[in-house]
């Protein structure tokens, strides 16, 4: 479950991010914004995130933070998604 | 909200502004502008030493230039664009017929090549891009412009028609930071020296929806747009006067702007909202500039 949605974070990510480098080949923790993610494709991965998952991103988490890298993005839609499942 | 409406009644009473019945679009009187015109020369004195480049735009910018600056993914909400009529002489008659019945009359109405300005230095940065690579140090341009934004409001600080001067800088990320703390502490100097309370504080610009949430807060991470805070209709929420802006490279990778190096040019720019340091100096010191303290009149009229 958990490895499904990495998968899908990075192949957004990649659709999205408009990174100047491939998506595939960052490390879980690596730092989004030093690989080049701009606050427009950060707004653009959220919103598609929001659509691929079924989510939406409550104001809390509608931050830098939340999108720093593929284990921080993983992490708010696991919880998301939990929280979406004890709904 | 009361304070508020006291506030432009009392404007209105002592006729420095005057009504037009649409709330935000005002007249101003001979008065008001003076101290406009004082406040300006007093900025000038500040920036002078820096001989920056002065250029004076029209209150509208070409409307492809506003469609490529990115303002529609952030602002859609305040955007003004201009629209004409172009039809031929029968929906001109329509138009009249359409008018007369008190009925809508934009059916021929096409936009225009005109966008009405929605700050100062929108207009800039592909006029300074089509001259080519930054020189050696980048570059400083000293603007004013009539700016619209479509947020009607009985707070008459915040206008839909008002004045912004700017100081832009152009260059590597090292040079336009220097610039803004430059202004940081120059803003704080120039208002002390209008006499008026104000706070400077960390601000996020007013982008829209839920993707705006996420744009504010980041804004705020970063540190990159200062405001200077001046309370004029309430102390709760006090009104920006000054803002420092840091755009990073956002404007550098939109317009192709690149420094000498050939890297990709960082902006910055500090804005002064003219109305609101006018307004601002009425509400503090009262609306007869005869009776502002001696020393307030000296440094603005000499």
């Amino acid at each position: 479950m958990s490895e499904a949605i990495r998968n899908t974070i990075v192949a957004i990510i990649v659709e999205a991010g408009r990174l100047p480098v491939a998506a595939e080949t960052l490390t879980d923790d690596a730092d989004l914004y030093q690989a080049g993610l701009t606050s427009f494709a950060s707004v653009q991965l959220m919103l598609a995130i929001e659509d691929r998952f079924g989510v939406e991103f409550p104001d809390r988490y509608l931050n830098r933070r939340s999108f720093a890298s593929i284990a921080s993005i993983r992490a708010v839609v696991s919880e998301l998604l939990t929280e979406r499942e004890a709904a | 909200m009361d304070a508020q409406v006291a506030l432009i009644d009392q404007l209105f009473d002592a006729g420095l502004l005057i009504e037009t019945g649409v709330d935000g679009l005002y007249g101003r009187s001979g008065q008001f502008e003076d101290v406009i015109s004082r406040f300006d020369a007093l900025i000038t004195s500040f920036g002078r030493e820096d001989k920056a480049e002065v250029i004076r735009f029209p209150p509208g910018m070409n409307r492809a230039h506003f469609e490529k600056s990115g303002y529609l993914k952030s602002f859609p909400q305040l955007a003004g664009t201009v629209h004409c009529f172009c039809g031929d002489d029968g929906a001109h008659a329509d138009l009249l017929q359409c008018l007369g019945e008190g009925k809508d009359w934009s059916a021929k109405q096409e936009m225009s090549d005109v966008v009405l300005t929605p700050a100062a230095c929108y207009p800039l940065y592909p006029m300074a891009a089509k001259r080519g690579a930054l020189p050696e140090h980048g570059r400083l341009f000293d603007l004013m412009s009539y700016c619209f934004r479509h947020e009607p409001s009985r707070d008459p600080a915040r206008m839909q028609m008002f004045r912004m001067r700017e100081y832009v800088r152009m260059g590597t990320q090292a040079e336009v930071l220097a610039f803004r703390e430059t202004w940081l502490q120059r803003g704080r100097e120039l208002i002390s020296m209008l006499e008026l309370p104000f706070e400077v504080d960390v601000a996020n610009d007013p982008f829209f929806g839920r993707a705006g949430r996420m744009m504010k807060n980041s804004q705020r991470d970063q540190g990159l747009k200062f405001e200077l805070l001046v309370p004029v209709n309430s102390t709760v929420s006090p009104t920006a006067c000054l803002s420092f802006n840091y755009h990073q490279d956002h404007f550098g990778q939109t317009w192709g702007l690149k420094t000498a190096a050939g890297e990709v040019a960082h902006t910055a720019c500090v804005g002064f909202g003219m109305e609101r340091v006018a307004l601002a100096l009425f509400r503090h010191h009262g609306v007869d500039v005869q009776a502002w303290p001696r020393s307030l009149r000296r440094v603005l009229w000499g």
